[in-house]
């Protein structure tokens, strides 16, 4: 079983970003890392003359890297973008039907954000070029299951551990949060490396928002159905940033992938870092998506 | 089949009485759903079964009114018969189209009915003009109904863009401020999505509490809303709820505020937009047929060369906060 | 408040036996049922929950289980176990029963009060509200009479929330409907 690095989904400050793949090249034990804006197109311009360098040096380091396109396009000029990104030759990441289309037929892989909840989809995805598709992080074990058994060709990948990204607007919420129209946001989704904590009126821990991206409060940690998902045939557990250290959480799932380590011991070690929010994983149990490991049913 | 018009006034119905009531006041087509799993508003009491619907569409029909049904959620993995079926079935029952979501649903109803008119359902998300020649070029979609979160300039951009396919926007109802049938919020909080379930924040999950004249509302356990003594109540829709956030508390994603375009009529007219779409398939038949009436008048004053009366609706939202929504760019 | 009795009527209804106004109640109820079955398909699971409808400006209760076919009448609720609890005036409740009034708009003004099982509330308005329960229907009465029925009981409700100040039929007074 492998370990995919999802793409940083917050506004990190280009230097940390950079820094942040340095070491993943370095010193993080994963199989392919996916690099790339996802989810405001504004930020894309801070890091266009960086992305190239950290796409080889990724590569160098023994690395498969694919290219992550934005999950919300709406602009000429964002579509236009993905169509470059399509020419320059990586291989990319479709986050929108869009880029899809775009692609043409050409091999991908399909990340979180479209909507794979069957066979009949699946199917439709491979016929389109789809070699890897990062499955939705709503879906319970069992359409997992299903799915796996289905998936033919296709490598199957599980949202295994981050926040998890639940819906995309095209207003932006930290603006907004800051009383900023979005045409002058003076980027403020940069103060928050795992994104702005949002709750409830009575204070209850809820959500976080990223710019124009909404996701969980809680942190996903698909720890104790690593075993279940390897017997199902899912090709690779996918690991979304967050301002922890990525190596530690990447080493606690390689341990968990490779049957060395059990659940006990990799919660245990994740609790141990600094997150964002407590360990979930009510949405592969078929719950709400903000049960928490320890909640029952 | 019932012939179209240039500018469709397509409105809800929840029930065959609400399409009675629909068609009555002036609906030019209707959208419905079965009474299960397969559409966007699987709600308890709420649409069709198979004879119902048989019904429904012979009474439409009668009366010139096309039928729109919407098989707009995603099919559970094993079990896409249940989706496949209402599709024949559908089509059988002489459906002027067919509203679809899922990719895997879409190629199977353009397989197995050639000549079935299809439409993409909003939870399709297809805001682009490469999103929309995906469809229309590939399983021959005829009408892309757009999300609500578009300005009149990007709808006039796609209008253009997706000719021989048509473009449908709403006009009146609730809006859904994220990108429709990408959104988890409802499922993060209940364990049931629009997406898979057919139901955003499910009555099934909402508890309200009475105390000292307050009310709270909440959803899966999470307080979406608080309302004091005599203030205007609300369902708890998580996205139109008040959140603490950044020190602030505030209705972080939306107002609670329904969308009504009425004075943007002759813009979208102009724009060439062919489906203009009432939401609410939830909201009873008095409300339904005043919201029809009043927007199948100002489209025959536009159809005379006469301005649509902005005060038309005006007695129907007294009280109550409309806005545009995004179709005026300040919204973002 | 919007719709209420006025207090001397409140009064008067205070001295009235309950057995006979049970027993009216029940033969309207049996009617409605009859007359539309249709009603328990959209019910579903819901058909065999007992609903509270308290029409807040009477000295009465009635608890109707629609799967029994079952209604009664009480002074107070008390404990009587039941799914939900639906409260208005009675002249409201009436409009919501023929159609005139949006479910919707009654609670997001507060002229409506639901308790308890939001998803029976919800089930029960929608099969309501397509069962189109208009006077004669639930009067029992033979087709011939209906038309004429339906309209002098319209003008006479109509006339009656017009005295009472209730809501206004219809339209959406405020937002943010259910999606």
């Amino acid at each position: 079983m492998q370990l995919t690095l999802g793409p940083v989904l917050f506004n990190w400050p280009t230097e940390a970003w950079q820094d942040f793949y340095a070491r993943i090249a370095d010193e993080a034990d994963v199989d392919r890392v996916i690099v790339g804006e996802v989810v405001c197109s504004k930020r894309m311009p801070f890091r266009d003359h960086a992305i190239a360098a950290v796409l080889e040096r990724l590569a160098r380091a023994g690395k498969e890297v694919v290219y992550a396109t934005l999950a919300l396009p709406t602009l000429p000029r964002e579509t236009r973008a993905i169509r470059e990104a399509i020419e320059a030759g990586y291989p990319v990441e479709a986050n929108d039907i869009a880029t899809v289309h775009l692609l043409a037929g050409a091999p991908h892989v399909v990340g979180p954000y479209l909507n794979i909840y069957n066979e009949a989809a699946l199917a439709a995805h491979a016929a389109l070029g789809a070699t890897r598709v990062c499955l939705s992080p709503e879906l319970p074990l069992a359409a997992i299951e299903g799915l796996a058994a289905r998936a033919g060709a296709v490598a199957l990948e599980v949202f295994a551990f981050g926040r998890a990204p639940l819906a995309l607007s095209a207003r932006c919420y930290h603006a907004r949060a800051h009383g900023l129209p979005k045409d002058a946001c003076q980027f403020v989704c940069e103060r928050d490396a795992d994104g702005m904590d949002v709750a409830t009126v009575t204070g209850q821990p809820f959500l976080a928002v990223n710019g124009i991206q909404t996701l969980g409060h809680g942190v996903t940690a698909a720890i104790r159905q690593v075993d279940a998902l390897r017997a199902a045939g899912v090709d690779a557990l996918r690991l979304s940033p967050q301002s922890c250290d990525m190596v530690a959480v990447a080493r606690v799932f390689r341990g968990l992938a490779e049957a060395r380590i059990d659940a006990a011991a990799a919660e245990a070690a994740l609790a141990a870092l600094p997150l964002p929010g407590p360990l979930g994983d009510g949405y592969l149990r078929g719950l709400p998506g903000a049960r928490r490991l320890q909640d029952a049913e | 089949m019932t012939a179209r018009r240039s500018l469709e006034l397509v409105c809800p119905a929840g029930t065959p009485a609400g399409l009675r009531a629909a068609v009555d006041a002036g609906a030019h087509a209707v959208y419905c759903g079965f009474r299960d799993e397969t559409n966007a508003r699987n709600f308890p009491g709420l649409n069709f079964d198979r004879a119902e619907m048989r019904e429904g569409i012979a009474y439409a029909h009668a009366r010139g009114a096309r039928v729109l049904v919407a098989l707009n959620t995603f099919m559970r993995v094993g079990a896409i018969e249940t989706w496949t079926r209402a599709v024949d079935d559908a089509v059988a029952a002489g459906a002027d189209a067919l509203i679809l979501a899922d990719i895997g649903l879409i190629a199977y109803a353009r397989d197995a009915h050639p000549r079935q008119r299809l439409h993409l359902s909003v939870q399709a998300a297809a805001a682009t003009p490469e999103a929309i020649a995906f469809y229309r070029d590939r399983f021959g979609i005829a009408r892309v109904v757009l999300p609500r979160v578009l300005t009149l300039d990007e709808i006039a951009r796609l209008t253009a863009a997706a000719a021989p396919c048509e473009t449908e926007v709403f006009v009146f109802g609730g809006m859904c401020v994220m990108a429709e049938g990408r959104c988890l919020l409802s499922s993060y909080a209940t364990g049931k999505s629009p997406n898979q379930n057919g139901v955003c924040s499910p009555p099934s999950h909402v508890a309200y509490r009475e105390e000292n004249g307050a009310l709270t509302a909440t959803l899966g356990g999470f307080t979406i809303e608080q309302f004091g003594r005599g203030e205007p109540a609300g369902y708890p829709t998580l996205c139109k709820g008040r959140f603490a956030a950044n020190g602030a508390t505030s209705h972080l994603f939306e107002d609670p505020v329904s969308l009504n375009a009425l004075e943007l009529l002759p813009r979208l007219a102009e724009i060439g937009v062919s489906g203009l779409k009432i939401e609410g398939r939830q909201r009873g038949r008095a409300y339904v047929a005043a919201v029809v009436r009043a927007f199948r008048g100002a489209l025959d004053a536009l159809a005379q060369g006469r301005a649509p009366d902005a005060g038309a609706l005006r007695a129907l939202t007294e009280g109550q906060a409309d806005t545009t929504g995004a179709y005026r760019k300040a919204w973002r | 408040m919007h719709g209420h009795l006025p207090p001397v009527v409140a009064r008067l209804a205070r001295t009235l036996p309950l057995a006979p106004l049970e027993l009216v109640a029940q033969r309207l109820f049996a009617n409605a049922l009859n007359r539309r079955p249709s009603l328990f398909a959209r019910l579903g699971p819901f058909a065999q929950a007992t609903f509270a409808i308290d029409p807040v400006d009477c000295p009465f209760v009635f608890l109707i289980t629609p799967a029994e076919g079952r209604l009664r009448v009480r002074e107070t609720l008390g404990t009587a176990p039941h799914a939900a609890r639906i409260a208005a005036p009675l002249v409201v409740l009436l409009g919501m029963l023929d159609g005139t009034y949006d479910g919707d708009a009654l609670f997001f003004s507060r002229d409506l009060v639901i308790e308890g099982d939001t998803e029976a509330v919800l089930a029960l308005r929608n099969a309501i509200e397509d069962a189109e329960l208009d006077p004669a229907t639930v009067l029992g009465l033979p087709a011939a009479l209906c038309a004429p029925v339906n309209r002098i009981a319209d003008l006479a409700l109509d006339g009656a929330r017009r005295m009472l100040d209730a809501p206004a039929p219809g339209g959406p007074r405020h937002a943010a409907p259910p999606r």
